[in-house]
């Protein structure tokens, strides 16, 4: 630390080289030089200035060009002036040979900065932790299905399908993780991507950049969305692999009572990754939402958990059955559709209907609010 | 947020708007926010390029505002502005900034934090990144502190890291909010040093400071804000005009010495007390006006006044600061 802040920059020490032949000498006599004090130019007062327009100003930019090497010693340093009567003349040149439209956008800076997103993102501990625990719920899971299994038969439902067949844990593992966990370190980073760039600060340097604000939101929410899939195929391998080792392979029953090949179910836990992944996305739409509202990500977060576990709340509230299919939550198991012989595709669709459905709705409500935020953190 | 056309009699109307004239224009620029309270009330603003523009006020005058509006943060309820001749969208790739203090991702080093904010800038291109951030790390004097995590830097060096980021790219606009601000006297040397380099390649440079000192030493132009409004605007030598230099004599002989001024034209001739001084020495001041205070000395001489002392009092850019915005910092409502 401190020896990068005592040695001095190398670009300073040239350019100081550079200009010690003109500054050295003058410096020293400046406060000796008074007689031009007075040729000051007058023409720009103090005060006159502050009510002309962008017309008139340059007026006061070229007197300034004029009077820059007489200008008040005791102000500007003769070093100064002559450096900036100096660089006068050199200006015009990068004007003119400047091209006349702004730098070109690059093609795949989009994807660089998603690439960024994700670095940010995968190498984040907090984050990597929250996949690790994801991991080791269906570890636990298994574990405790397999010393509750191992002594007698007598079991029923979902415990016996799991103990029957290596691959049944990965959808137990889901109905577990699906209500409330997946949900929240989903929540967590879709509600920390706005609002934690606000509240760090950082937000501010990247519109500055400039990311574009429509560019960072698509950037956040696919950033999000790719979490999501993450943590559901995290949630997956890692009952797959915990199933394989504790549980006997072969061919899998189904809900419906048929029998599938093992491949086959193998085809099955993709098709339910690819729906869990989907739920998960446009939970994060929603929680991208809130994280457009606030400069505190806690609040972000909180809220959408808030909402996911207020839904499961209503759901179980026999009276208002007619409100559930609007619920998000409520399509987080339909997964299970992937368990019916043959595949209940419809109920599948439905839900992925619904999942975009939130995923337009919140996309819009998160666009309406960051385009048009003042950025004052 | 539209850009400013700029009028054709105007003395840079012959170059398309942006080519020359002014780095930054704005035309009555306001921002009212939501409660009433008015940050920032018609500013008119025009930033020459190639200038260092020190842009001046007590805390709470406006400034962060006007630059989070030029920047694109904050969107003005009313007036427009250009930002190298064309909105902030098109112009930021061009402009380096660096706005309220710094702010990047704590448990990344300095390198990666200036990696991110590369890569949020689309025209900045990737094959050249690493290149252009180790140059602005060594322009910084953070070369050493690179691999660092930012969590673990020093207050100066995540000034340094925010100048370093300002200077990712070939920019011909530097927008600099406080740079010295937690940097140890030697830093804020350098900063200045950086800034002059960094003027000298014609890039310009728009400096916000409350360091009037600091301001009078790096800057052409200065604007002072106060209250959300523009108090002064002009070129240093200008704003200074308007209060005028003294010479001040130190003298036994006071009336004789005042007469000899008086004698040689001088206005405003004053004859001071000095505190805790030889009773019989006294202080006589004048308007300097034209005069070469040497001439001065030898009239004085030739005429039997005796000369302890002679001082030529130069107005600073504080009185002139503190005559236009007020004594004291206090923050502005």
């Amino acid at each position: 630390m401190s020896t990068a802040e005592d040695t001095p920059p190398t670009g300073t020490a040239t350019a100081t080289a550079q200009t010690t032949p003109e500054t050295t000498a003058p410096e020293t006599t400046a406060p000796e030089t008074t007689a031009p004090e007075t040729t000051a130019p007058e023409t720009t007062k103090p005060g006159m200035t502050a009510s002309r327009g962008g017309g008139t100003a340059p007026g006061g930019g070229a007197t300034v060009v004029a009077a820059g090497p007489r200008r008040a010693p005791g102000l500007v340093s003769v070093a100064e002036t002559r450096s900036t009567a100096e660089r006068r003349p050199v200006e015009p040149a990068p004007a003119a040979g400047r091209p006349p439209a702004a730098p070109q956008r690059r093609a795949g800076a989009f994807w660089r900065l998603l690439g960024s997103e994700l670095a940010l993102t995968f190498r984040r501990p907090r984050n990597l932790l929250m996949l690790a625990v994801l991991a080791v719920v269906p570890v636990v899971v298994g574990i405790g299905l397999r010393l509750v299994g191992a002594p007698d038969d007598d079991l029923s439902g979902m415990i016996a399908a799991v103990a029957g067949n290596s691959l049944m844990l990965t959808f137990a593992a889901f109905s577990f993780l699906v209500l409330l966990l997946m949900p929240v370190t989903v929540s967590v980073v879709a509600g920390d991507a706005l609002a934690g760039e606000a509240g760090g600060g950082t937000l501010r340097y990247l519109l500055a950049a400039p990311a574009g604000r429509t560019r960072l939101l698509a950037v956040k929410y696919l950033n999000a969305a790719v979490y999501a899939y993450a943590a559901t195929a995290v949630v997956a391998l890692s009952a797959l692999v915990t199933g394989l080792v504790l549980f006997p392979a072969g061919p899998v029953t189904l809900l419906s009572g048929t029998t599938i090949t093992m491949a086959e179910g193998l085809l099955r836990i993709a098709l339910a990754v690819g729906y869990v992944g989907a739920a998960m996305s446009a939970l994060a739409a929603v929680a991208l939402a809130m994280s457009a509202f606030t400069e505190v990500s806690i609040g972000a977060i909180a809220a959408t958990v808030v909402l996911v576990v207020l839904c499961q709340v209503l759901r179980a509230v026999p009276a208002l059955d007619a409100v559930a299919p609007y619920l998000l939550p409520t399509w987080f198991m339909k997964f299970d559709a992937v368990l019916r012989s043959p595949v209940d595709w419809a109920a599948l669709g439905e839900g992925l209907r619904a999942f975009g459905a939130y995923v337009v709705l919140f996309g819009s409500i998160a666009w309406a609010r960051f385009s048009g935020k003042d950025i004052t953190s | 947020m539209t850009a400013v056309t700029h009028e054709a009699g105007a003395p840079f109307g012959a170059a398309p708007p942006g080519a020359g004239g002014e780095a930054i224009v704005t035309r009555g620029l306001t921002k009212r926010f939501r409660g009433g309270q008015v940050a920032v009330d018609a500013l008119d603003l025009a930033v020459p390029r190639g200038s260092v523009f020190g842009f001046l006020g007590p805390n709470g005058s406006g400034k962060t505002t006007t630059i989070r509006m030029l920047l694109g943060l904050v969107a003005p309820t009313a007036g427009e502005f250009s930002v190298l001749g064309t909105r902030p969208a098109e112009a930021l790739p061009r402009v380096g900034a660096l706005v309220e203090g710094p702010a990047f991702y704590p448990y990344l080093s300095g390198e990666a934090n200036l990696r991110r904010f590369d890569a949020a800038d689309p025209t900045a291109s990737r094959g050249t990144a690493a290149r252009r951030i180790a140059e602005a790390l060594e322009r910084v004097g953070l070369t050493a502190a690179a691999g660092k995590r930012y969590r673990n830097y020093s207050l100066g060096m995540r000034q340094r890291l925010a100048i370093a980021a300002a200077l990712l790219g070939p920019r011909e606009l530097l927008i600099l909010d406080e740079p010295t601000n937690g940097l140890d006297p030697q830093g804020t040397r350098e900063v200045r040093t950086l800034v002059k380099e960094i003027a000298s390649d014609g890039t310009t440079v728009f400096v916000s400071s409350h360091l009037l000192a600091e301001v009078e030493q790096m800057c052409t132009h200065a604007a002072i804000m106060r209250a959300g409004r523009l108090v002064a605007h002009g070129t240093i030598a200008s704003l200074n005009a308007g209060t005028a230099a003294r010479v001040r004599v130190e003298t036994p002989d006071a009336p004789g010495a005042a007469q000899v001024l008086r004698g040689l034209g001088l206005a405003d001739v004053r004859v001071e007390e000095i505190d805790g001084a030889d009773a019989r020495a006294r202080l006589v001041s004048a308007e300097l006006g034209g005069h070469a205070p040497e001439r001065l000395n030898a009239a004085l001489v030739e005429q039997g006044v005796a000369v302890r002392g002679l001082a030529v009092a130069r107005p600073s850019l504080e009185d002139v600061f503190v005559r236009l915005t007020g004594e004291g910092f206090d923050v502005d409502g």
